[in-house]
């Protein structure tokens, strides 16, 4: 098995708020994260593919090809992007790294059929990320 | 995670300390040939990196698996305050008798984290320079 890891970056602002608590109770659980103006980062996200190179190509899948679903399907949605508003995976849930790790597991597993989807990892800083991978498959 | 799919939070952190290999249960001569120049007498130091993974539930109400404020008290007063700006061969009880090799720092750190009662340790890895890591995820080692 070899595992193959593309790695992108995009800026999205966000914030945590959560309706059915006080304001009291998201100030204290959340703190500065839960001002309402918002705030942002610069998220890298690192995907990384497991299988086995093809005898012809030599490549697990292409490069290219990767690259254009994670323009279509991460880029296009979130770059520049105001998270809570408008990306509409997110909607009803608090855009911590882990949430958004797993909305960008469900949105790229379906689409990735060369290989499969080993590991989404989220930075959204070079000190906090979230892993997500099956089973906890976590060595790449 | 019914559906098969796993997540973690990971973490950096960062201290200072000195340290010096040396083995009591080797002569000068051995330990100088072992250790190099990490058995200079009067130590030296790293700017060490501590990677943790935690892995649980995410908290609907939250979306977190643990709050951070939670996790930073917890290696803060664990590891951070014990460790940086230390010696950890003179202050840090666990290497009186231990090597402070980052294999053993890493061990050593994994033991003080994994009482934390918000989420469970998945892994501690180190950085004790850019270019060294280790990582230690708890039992026995087993060769493949």
């Amino acid at each position: 098995m070899v595992y193959l890891t593309r790695k992108i970056e995009f800026s999205a602002s966000h914030l945590y708020h959560n309706p059915e608590l006080s304001a009291e109770e998201n100030r204290r659980i959340f703190g500065k994260c839960n001002n309402p103006h918002g705030h942002g980062h610069n998220y890298t996200l690192e995907v990384t593919v497991a299988g086995e190179p093809d005898p012809v190509t030599g490549m697990v899948l292409d490069l290219k090809e990767l690259k254009e679903i994670l323009e279509r399907e991460i880029t296009q949605r979130m770059d520049h992007r105001f998270l809570n508003y408008e990306v509409a995976e997110l909607k009803g849930q608090i855009p911590t790294c882990e949430n958004i790790a797993r909305v960008i597991w469900d949105l790229l597993e379906p689409k990735i059929t060369q290989g499969r989807l080993h590991k989404v990892r989220l930075y959204e800083t070079t000190d906090l990320f979230a892993d997500c991978t099956r089973n906890g498959a976590s060595r790449a | 995670m019914s559906d098969g799919v796993k997540i973690e939070l990971g973490r950096r952190y960062r201290f200072a300390a000195s340290h010096r290999l040396h083995s009591e249960k080797l002569s000068a001569e051995e330990n100088s040939r072992v250790y190099g120049k990490c058995n200079n007498p009067y130590g030296h130091g790293h700017n060490y990196v501590v990677e943790i993974s935690v892995s649980g539930p995410v908290d609907p109400a939250t979306g977190m698996i643990a709050n951070l404020a939670d996790l930073d008290g917890f290696v803060e007063r664990e590891v951070i305050e014990a460790f940086d700006h230390h010696s950890l061969n003179e202050e840090v009880a666990a290497f009186r008798a231990k090597v402070p090799t980052t294999e053993n720092v890493c061990i050593e750190i994994y033991e003080r984290l994994k009482h934390f009662p918000k989420a469970k340790l998945e892994r501690v890895r180190i950085e004790e320079t850019a270019n060294n890591s280790f990582e230690y995820a708890g039992g026995e080692s087993k060769i493949a």
